[in-house]
């Protein structure tokens, strides 16, 4: 019942000199999808003087079928055209419309492209007064919870601490060890040449310790948690959950920001100390294929060679780290309008924003300490 | 055998895991016909409807629509798809897209790509539907509830389909909107003359609307026929949501 036959044009020449175009088969939206031929062959029909149309055999003529013709008179019926009663009053549809301009204005103009700038200056200056509210509510929030101990969130941050320390446990600890490898083989190519192979210790124990570690980690939990966070609120929005928290007087921030932040600031440093053990061990697995400086050796010389200081730098940034990226994430969650190209937007947004942040505090970081925990 | 009917169910038998969903249900919906589908909430009523456009696949038996089988019919069902519209419950608008390119999206996706025939066939729908051309380049963020079904309905008639399956169509409409919904379905019926599956609890569209009815209840099909058929019925299911005081006033 679905199988049509294919919309047919014919030119028959009459006995009294004049020409008519036959029409038959199915002319409908699913037999007209190749049109070029059609419109190539009614084209060439109308150049025929006196030209008379017969519609009379088209099994079946829809909005596209007529449309199709109708373009192809001129937006006007032929004045010899004969076809089925039922199939009249389609043609009628495209007599009476008339189409409004739906288009958006193009012209590029200084008065538009003024204002154009002028929006995303207010954008800009919106966001950043955005972001200064939801961290000025949740310092609020902080002075809340230690005034009413009982109203911490307590499930949410233990929930919110495994989502993002314990099931990155897995891939922090493959990328940290797999770094570690690169750089202890990296860096045993050049001190071999100088004969310091010794000292890999104290460069992979300096670097992955004070560096690496945390910055990786950093990373990989913007990238992973992150994201995360910002498309679980941003879903909250689509489906109302926001809008039904507020509606029983719960703060957002109270119940949503306050966990996520207080949550990666407590599990950041420990998947920091994580990823830079597995790191040490990935360099310290390296290092004794490549120098034969052997496990005892490693774990010897490793505390001469990283002073505590830096171990608190690194615990200390990541810790800052979380906060930026949990606080990140939840700023642009809640930014997300109710529509999946937003969702997609804002969530990589939280993920560049986060990282590009994490990358400047670490700049900060080491700017700040440039003369502590240098052995 | 199946040609007169539209729609031909088949001892359909639909399982997930363990729990039985349709026994044995049998039907014949013939051509042009508007049946509602009636039923408590959870039996079913939905999974066959998604059964009829092929989405999923009865555990048992079979299912002809135009004609034709489904049952391992996977060039069958994508042509029936673009000879079949959908009108989900929420309108399952695409959010990124305007609501002219949600109406235009099948007809692009069909192969058209002439610009102005696009436009004039989806302002044409449009206006169909009961919505202004201006409408056309809201976003359905923009849209209220009766909105989304029309745009909803709309692109489920782009393609001017021979049947047309809705999921509770009326769900979520003030009584205002949900009479223009119908007034509006009544009249695009008469028009193009297509076949209509819909999933309702809705009296007024059973009673104003409605050709046939399908009750569903306890796994099998209860009762099939008119309404004062089905009315006639004696499952306690048809007791409950045909005899019921409110059932009573709006039939009467």
């Amino acid at each position: 019942m679905l199988l049509s036959s294919a919309p047919l044009i014919e030119l028959i020449h009459l006995d009294n000199g004049l020409y008519c175009a036959h029409l038959s088969g199915t002319w409908t939206v699913r037999t007209l999808v190749d049109q070029a031929t059609i419109n190539q062959q009614i084209s060439q029909y109308l150049t025929k003087p006196n030209l008379s149309w017969d519609m009379r055999s088209v099994t079946a003529l829809d909005s596209v079928g007529t449309l199709l013709l109708w373009q192809a008179w001129g937006e006007c019926l032929p004045t010899s055209l004969q076809l089925k009663p039922e199939h009249r009053p389609r043609f009628a549809r495209w007599q009476t419309q008339v189409i409004d301009d739906i288009s958006a204005p193009h012209t590029l103009s200084y008065a538009r492209l003024s204002q154009g700038l002028q929006l995303v200056m207010a954008g800009v200056v919106a966001q950043l007064v955005a972001f200064f509210i939801l961290l000025g509510q949740l310092v609020l929030d902080s002075f809340y919870v230690v005034r009413y101990p009982n109203r911490m969130p307590w499930a949410e941050i233990s929930r919110a601490i495994y989502d993002a320390g314990v099931r990155a446990l897995g891939i922090t600890a493959l990328v940290g060890f797999l770094i570690g490898i690169v750089l202890s083989y990296l860096s045993a190519l050049q001190l071999k040449m100088f004969g310091a192979e010794i000292y890999i210790i104290n460069i992979l124990g300096l670097s992955i310790i004070r560096e690496l570690g945390p910055l990786l980690a950093a990373i990989l939990v913007a990238g992973r948690s992150g994201s995360a966070m910002t498309a679980q609120i941003g879903i909250m929005r689509v489906t109302e959950e926001l809008d039904a928290l507020s509606a029983m007087g719960i703060s957002h921030s109270l119940r949503l920001v306050l966990p996520k932040v207080f949550a990666l600031a407590v599990a950041m440093p420990l998947l920091s100390v994580w990823t830079s053990s597995m790191a040490l061990c990935g360099g310290m697995f390296s290092a004794q294929d490549t120098l034969d400086i052997n496990y005892q050796q490693f774990f010897q010389r490793l505390p001469d060679a990283v002073p505590l200081s830096n171990v608190l730098i690194g615990l200390g940034k990541s810790m800052v780290f979380g906060l930026v990226i949990a606080l990140v994430a939840c700023y642009y969650g809640f930014r997300i309008q109710p529509n999946t190209v937003s969702l997609g937007n804002q969530t990589t947004n939280s993920v560049v924003a986060a990282i590009t942040l994490v990358i400047m505090i670490d700049a900060v970081f080491a700017i700040l300490f440039m003369n502590t925990g240098m052995p | 055998m199946s040609d007169s009917c539209a729609i031909k169910l088949v001892q359909v038998w639909t399982r997930f895991g363990d729990k039985l969903i349709h026994q044995d249900i049998n039907l014949c919906l013939p051509h042009g016909e508007i049946l509602g589908l009636v039923g408590a909430s959870g039996c079913g009523k939905t999974t066959l409807l998604r059964e009829l456009i092929g989405l999923q696949q009865p555990s048992q038996g079979d299912i002809y629509v135009m004609g034709q089988s489904l049952l391992n019919a996977a060039d069958y069902k994508r042509q029936l798809r673009t000879n079949c519209g959908m009108l989900f419950q929420k309108g399952a608008l695409f959010s990124a897209l305007s609501v002219f390119e949600n109406i235009a999206f099948p007809l692009r996706e069909l192969g058209f790509n002439e610009t102005k025939l696009i436009t004039r066939l989806v302002l044409m729908k449009l206006e169909s539907v009961g919505l202004s051309q201006q409408d056309a380049r809201l976003k359905p963020a923009d849209l209220s509830g009766g909105m989304i079904k029309r745009v909803a309905l709309a692109r489920a008639l782009i393609l001017e389909p021979s049947l047309l399956l809705l999921d509770e169509p009326t769900a979520g409409l003030d009584p205002i909107a949900s009479q223009d919904f119908v007034n509006l379905l009544s009249n695009l019926h008469q028009e193009l003359a297509f076949t209509v599956v819909m999933v309702t609890h809705d009296l007024d569209i059973l009673r104003d609307l409605c050709t046939q009815i399908a009750v569903l209840a306890d796994r099998h099909l209860v009762a099939y026929g008119t309404l004062a058929e089905v009315m006639n019925g004696e499952h306690p299911f048809i007791a409950q949501f045909f005899h019921n005081q409110r059932a009573k006033r709006v039939f009467q």
